[in-house]
């Protein structure tokens, strides 16, 4: 186990980027903190600048003009950062590939290490995602 | 000389969840004028909408927004069932309004929740999406999932609630009058949220005939529109229950009219169920031959005010055209109006008070031009502000009693 | 006051505008009117009437851009719709959103979407249009062959 892995088995800071979405994922993301799921008791903290995070988590079909925003979060994102995909939209795009304004799924557009698909995924799915994810890597 | 300052809320804040981005100019304190950015959620629904069938279209209605989500597919169902003149049965009248008071309820908890976190009040926000959770899963029990419940069809419902289901939403239903119970008297009697709340952020009546504001942003300054009692649909003409409104359009009267109005949602739920238990099990749905040519206009109220969708059919399986007007449209510009000439610590739960669903409007993309002396604060920075105003309010008010 | 006698007011005053009257029921009614007509007719239901300006909805078809402006009367439940055809090569009518805020944005939508000029619009700027689609593209136009 080196030394970056050891410090990502430590709490982890998760930034959220939703894209173009319907907010399910963004409220089950949020309900993921609440006393019923509680990540908090694990360290786990959702922060408001990209400079302080280890997780970045996407959901939404990302529409053109917030792709621009997407790469210039990314790129301000210290590294090494995992990016997780959320809901069908973050994974595939969803219900609204065919859009006039859709911009391609996030792998398309930021290397992404993990997906969790659900319309919306529950707040077990996204926790059991990110555990795997830390484990994994 | 006044130095104008340059305030975004915005647009990856993690509490506002969805894109926007709200630049106030202000003078000092004082919020002068409010310009918004939008584009960043612009899904190219309505064109998408030409090329589904009409059964593929309530899945994509339903994914307008994750927390009215069912009040676009009950507009869409109208709008459909009024081209062809179809007659629901009464079993789907019930279920669809007990689907739709539930979705109210649940909503106005996230509401306060978020309300409360705005001012200060973490606990208030913890506590209740606490008490959401047993609404959520009343859906998934009823339905399969906690958000997007895809029960709603062209002349019915896709499933029954069924005898068994009937007892479990009754004792969730009694639980939750109580912790409403607690949550309104917090709320209600706390004297730190009168003097947040009461005559911050007013909207008077002339602006919201104006605006033509609906929901609880307008009954809030005494203009009692709703569609469940102007335009009856689905049960409510079937059930007892009034229309709750308030006079001082500021954010405590339109935070009372949603606490008083979980408590018309949790009565219409249980008339409901009392209806249920009449009607015969199984029939939730008509044969429906096609769609002919034709105009519907189909609205719904959702927690936030009334949605409208425009269909028009020439008879084939999908819309020439589908437009959908949902209530968050017309209620967002009423916050230039109800912001101009707060303080800045005021301005983030304003905004919160007209319970901005992002997700159903569209942002828009307004052009503003930078002025110099620029102090930029993040949205945080905001948050932190109205919270600094609370405990400021707490100690002097706390000293007096 | 009741359906009828709002219509029998309204056909009164607006004779001569009127193109065709469809009455569905008695809580949908879709009137046709002369397009030049639109301020006077949108005056007289905010401003004497109490109709609720709810929003408008315009479409492309093979007869030139159409725009339904939807009012409703909430005492009585009943939404009437104003219907309106433009021209199909050069799309224009007057804007409401100087009597109205209600109107203000829906138009410049229509505008970005469909290409529909507003005269008079008090800022008919970019609303959603801004980074997603570039100038001079229409997206709800149809193709008609």
């Amino acid at each position: 186990m080196g030394f970056k892995n050891y410090c990502f088995k430590k709490s982890l800071w998760v930034f959220h980027f939703g894209g173009a979405s319907c907010n399910n994922c963004d409220i089950e993301i949020l309900d993921c903190l609440t006393p019923r799921h509680d990540l908090e008791r694990f360290g786990i903290l959702l922060v408001g600048s990209i400079r302080h995070a280890d997780v970045l988590l996407v959901n939404g079909s990302i529409n053109i003009h917030d792709k621009e925003r997407l790469i210039e979060v990314y790129n301000q994102a210290p590294k090494p950062i995992f990016v997780v995909a959320i809901g069908a939209c973050g994974c595939t795009g969803g219900f609204f590939t065919d859009s006039y304004t859709f911009a391609g799924p996030v792998d398309k557009i930021i290397p992404v290490n993990a997906y969790v698909p659900g319309c919306p995924p529950k707040p077990e799915a996204i926790i059991a995602g990110i555990i795997k994810l830390v484990q994994n890597s | 000389m006044s130095k104008k300052t340059l305030i975004p809320i915005g647009p990856y804040h993690p509490l506002q969840e969805e894109p926007e981005l709200f630049k106030l100019y202000c003078d000092g304190e004082i919020v002068k004028d409010v310009k918004w950015e939008t584009g960043y959620n612009h899904r190219g629904i309505e064109k998408l909408s030409e090329s589904k069938t009409y059964e593929q279209i309530f899945f994509l209605v339903e994914r307008i927004c994750g927390i009215c989500s069912s009040s676009h597919p009950f507009a869409f169902a109208n709008a459909v069932e009024e081209i062809a003149d179809i007659e629901i049965t009464n079993r789907t009248k019930y279920i669809r309004s007990i689907i739709g008071e539930l979705e109210r309820i649940h909503s106005h908890l996230l509401w306060v929740g978020l309300a409360g976190h705005f001012l200060g009040y973490n606990t208030v926000f913890m506590w209740a999406w606490k008490y959401r959770e047993p609404v959520l899963d009343l859906f998934e029990m009823i339905s399969g999932n906690r958000n997007s419940y895809a029960m709603f069809k062209v002349g019915g419902v896709r499933r029954d609630i069924e005898e068994i289901k009937i007892q479990v939403i009754q004792k969730v239903l009694d639980d939750i009058k109580k912790k409403t119970d607690l949550l309104t008297g917090a709320v209600m009697d706390d004297p730190v949220i009168h003097a947040r709340t009461k005559g911050v952020g007013i909207l008077t009546k002339q602006d919201i005939i104006d605006y033509g504001a609906v929901g609880p942003t307008a009954r809030a300054s005494g203009v009692a529109i709703d569609v469940r009692k102007d335009d009856p649909y689905a049960a409510y003409p079937l059930v007892n229950w009034k229309v709750i409104t308030a006079e001082a359009g500021d954010v405590f009267a339109k935070a009372e009219v949603r606490l008083l109005e979980m408590y018309e949602s949790i009565s219409i739920i249980e008339q409901c169920l009392d209806g249920l238990k009449k009607e015969k099990e199984g029939e939730i749905s008509v044969k429906v031959k096609e769609i002919p040519e034709g105009i519907g206009n189909g609205r719904a109220e959702a927690p936030r005010g009334e949605v409208f969708h425009f269909v028009q059919s020439d008879g084939s399986n999908s819309p020439v055209r589908h437009k959908i007007r949902a209530p968050s449209y017309v209620n967002i510009a009423t916050f230039k109006k109800s912001c101009i000439g707060q303080t800045i610590s005021d301005a983030t739960i304003s905004l919160a008070a007209v319970d901005p669903c992002y997700c159903c409007t569209e942002r828009m993309a307004a052009a503003y031009d930078l002025e110099s002396g620029v102090k930029l604060m993040n949205a945080n920075e905001l948050i932190n502000e109205s919270v600094k105003r609370t405990n400021e309010l707490k100690k002097t008010i706390m000293s007096k009693l | 006051m009741n359906t009828e006698s709002i219509i029998e007011k309204f056909k009164e005053k607006f004779n001569s505008d009127i193109l065709e009257i469809v009455m569905k029921n008695q809580k949908r009614i879709i009137i046709t009117m002369r397009p030049d007509s639109i301020i006077n007719v949108a005056a007289y239901l905010f401003k004497t009437a109490g109709f609720r300006f709810i929003i408008a909805s315009a479409l492309h078809t093979k007869n030139g851009f159409e725009i339904h402006y939807h009012f409703s009367k909430d005492s009585v439940g009943l939404i009437l719709n104003i219907h309106v055809i433009l021209d199909k090569d050069n799309p224009q009518i007057e804007s409401l959103s100087n009597m109205f805020n209600a109107s203000n944005w829906i138009e410049r939508e229509m505008h970005e979407l469909l290409g529909i000029n507003f005269l008079n619009h008090p800022n008919q700027e970019k609303l959603l249009s801004e980074g997603n689609w570039a100038e001079g593209v229409y997206p709800l136009r149809k193709e008609f062959k």
